[in-house]
C-alpha cells in the first residue's frame, strides 16, 4: 500500500441548513504534498478544512485518511463509522487554526505537553523533552513558562503549531493561521511554515498571503462557491489561471 | 450598660455561632458538587437532563427560599407521612437544594462562556470530552465562576439567619432572646458585627482564592 494517498476526498458535500457550502469536492493529498487554498470569503474553505478533520460532519461523499474512512458513502447510504474509531483515524491531522486557541490557563510548555501526556500517554519527562526542541524549533524556548496572555499574536501562533507538531501528525491542517496577526508578525509565522515546508511535511494552508502561496506550495486550489474552481502548479494558477474568476480574484488580493 | 454585662451577652450570641456556621459549611460542602452536576447535566447533550433541571432550578429560583423552609419541614411530612426531619437538618436540606439550584445556574454559565475555540483544540488534539472538560474548560470555568460564587456565600452567610423561623439557636435567635429579655438594642448590634467579621473572613478568602487565579488572563 504504499502508493496509498495520505488524505482522498471524493465527492465531499456539505450543507448549514439550507445553505450548501461544499458542492461535491474531490481532493488527493501525498505525503510532501503542499497545498495552499485559496478564494473568495464564504467558499467554504474552511468548511472543508475542518470536515477533513471531522470538526464538521459533512453530509455526503468519502474522506479516507491514510486509507481509513471518517466519512464514507455506499449507495447514497453514510457507513456508520464510531466516533472512537474516527477520532483515532484523525489523529493522522494537526490543526493550526487562525485564532490560535491555546490553553489560557496553560504555560506555553504546559500547551505543548497536555495532548501527548494526556491523549498519547507519553512519560511527562519525555514530553518535556520534546516540548523544549519543539519551542526551540519555533524559537521560543525563552516563553516555556509564560502563559499566552503574555506572548504576542505571532509568538501565540507558533505555540499553537509547536503544539500541533508535538502530536507527531503526517498532515498539518493550517486555516488562514495570519489573518489574525498585525502585519509585522505575519512573517515570523510563515517562517515556521516554510521551515516545515523544507522538511517534507504534508500540509494543507488556507491562506490570503499570496506570495506565501506562490512561493511554499506545489499545488493551489482555488475554492468558489463550494466547488474547487481550479487546482494547479501556484505558477499556472497566478499566472495563466483557466479562469476569469481567479484574474478578477487575484487582481483584487495583490 | 457595662462591658461585663456585653461580654456575657457576646458569649450567649456567640454559642448560636456554631449552628450557623456549620449550617453554612455544610450547604457550600454539598450544594458545590450538586450545583457542578447539575451543571454537567444542563450542558450535557441529554434533552431529559435538561428537562428536570429545568424543572429543579426554576422552582427552587422563583420561590421564596422562607417558604421552601416551611415546605420541608412543615409540609413534607403531610405529604409522605414518616419523613420527618429535625429542625437543622431539614433547614439544612433546604439550603443545600436552594444553593445547589443558584450554583447551577453559575457553574452552567461559567461553562457556556468558555470559547468554542477551546473545545475544538482539544477535539484535534485527540482529547475525550471528559478529558477536555475536567483538564480544559472546568479549570478555565471555575476562575470565571469565582466572583459569583463569592457573592453567593455572602449572601449564605446572611440567609442562615432565616432559621430562626424554626426556633433553631443560631446567632440571631440567641440575640434576640437577650433582646426580649433586656429591653435592649445592644444584642442585635453584637449579632450584625459578627456577620459582618464572618463575611469579611469569606471576603478574603475569596480574594485570595482569585488572586492565585489572576496569573494568566
Ligand atoms: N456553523 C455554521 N453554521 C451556519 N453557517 C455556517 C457555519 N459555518 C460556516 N457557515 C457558512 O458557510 C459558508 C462557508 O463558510 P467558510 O467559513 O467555510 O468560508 P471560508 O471560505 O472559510 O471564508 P473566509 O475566507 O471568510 O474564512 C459561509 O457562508 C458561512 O457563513
Ligand atoms: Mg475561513
Amino acid at each position: 500500500m504504499n502508493n496509498q494517498h495520505m488524505i482522498e476526498v471524493d465527492g465531499l458535500r456539505k450543507a448549514f441548513g439550507d445553505l450548501e457550502v461544499l458542492k461535491g469536492i474531490d481532493l488527493v493529498v501525498d505525503r510532501g504534498d503542499i497545498i495552499s487554498v485559496i478564494g473568495p470569503s464564504g467558499s467554504g474553505k474552511s468548511t472543508l478544512l475542518r470536515s477533513l478533520i471531522h470538526l464538521e460532519k459533512a453530509e455526503h461523499g468519502t474522506i479516507l485518511i491514510e486509507g481509513a474512512p471518517i466519512l464514507e458513502e455506499r449507495g447514497n447510504k453514510l457507513t456508520h463509522i464510531s466516533e472512537t474509531e474516527i477520532r483515532k483515524r484523525c489523529k493522522k491531522l494537526g490543526m493550526v487554526f487562525q485564532g490560535f486557541n491555546l490553553y489560557p490557563h496553560k504555560t506555553a510548555l504546559e500547551n505543548i505537553i497536555e495532548a501527548p501526556t494526556v491523549v498519547a500517554k507519553v512519560p511527562k519527562a519525555e514530553a518535556i523533552k520534546n516540548g523544549e526542541e519543539l519551542l526551540q524549533k519555533v524559537g521560543l524556548s525563552d516563553k516555556r513558562d509564560t502563559y499566552p496572555c503574555f506572548l504576542s499574536g505571532g509568538q501565540k501562533q507558533r505555540v499553537a503549531i509547536a503544539r500541533a507538531l508535538a502530536m507527531n501528525p503526517d498532515i498539518l491542517l493550517f486555516d488562514e493561521p495570519t489573518s489574525a496577526l498585525d502585519p509585522e508578525l505575519i512573517g515570523e509565522v510563515l517562517q515556521v511554515i516554510k521551515e516545515l515546508a523544507a522538511e517534507h511535511m504534508t500540509m494543507i494552508i488556507v491562506t490570503h498571503e499570496m506570495t506565501f502561496a506562490k512561493e511554499v506550495s506545489d499545488r493551489v486550489i482555488f475554492m468558489d462557491e463550494g466547488k474547487i474552481l481550479e487546482e494547479a502548479h501556484p505558477d499556472k494558477l497566478f499566472n495563466d489561471p483557466d479562469h476569469p474568476r481567479i484574474k478578477t480574484f487575484l487582481d483584487k488580493m495583490l | 450598660m457595662n462591658i461585663e454585662y456585653l461580654v456575657q451577652s457576646t458569649g450567649y450570641i456567640l454559642q448560636g455561632c456554631s449552628v450557623t456556621i456549620k449550617l453554612f459549611f455544610l450547604t457550600l460542602l454539598f450544594s458545590m458538587p450538586l450545583g457542578f452536576l447539575g451543571a454537567m447535566a444542563k450542558t450535557s447533550r441529554v434533552k431529559t437532563l435538561h428537562i428536570i433541571m429545568e424543572f429543579y432550578t426554576s422552582i427552587v429560583r422563583g420561590t421564596p427560599l422562607l417558604l421552601q423552609i416551611f415546605f420541608v419541614y412543615y409540609g413534607l411530612p403531610l405529604i409522605i407521612p414518616g419523613l420527618r426531619f429535625d429542625r437543622f437538618n431539614a433547614a439544612a436540606l433546604t439550603f443545600i437544594l436552594n444553593y445547589g439550584a443558584y450554583f447551577t445556574e453559575i457553574f452552567r454559565g461559567g461553562i457556556q462562556s468558555i470559547e468554542k475555540g477551546q473545545y475544538e483544540a482539544s477535539k484535534v488534539l485527540g482529547m475525550s470530552y471528559q478529558q477536555t472538560m475536567l483538564r480544559i474548560i472546568l479549570p478555565q470555568t471555575i476562575k470565571r465562576v469565582l466572583p459569583p460564587v463569592a457573592n453567593e456565600s455572602i449572601t449564605l452567610v446572611k440567609d442562615t439567619a432565616l432559621v430562626v423561623v424554626l426556633g433553631i439557636g443560631d446567632i440571631l435567635r440567641n440575640s434576640k432572646e437577650i433582646v426580649a429579655r433586656d429591653f435592649t438594642i445592644s444584642p442585635f448590634v453584637i449579632a450584625a458585627l459578627i456577620y459582618l467579621l464572618m463575611n469579611y473572613v469569606v471576603v478574603i478568602f475569596f480574594k485570595n482564592l482569585e488572586k492565585r487565579y489572576a496569573v494568566y488572563e
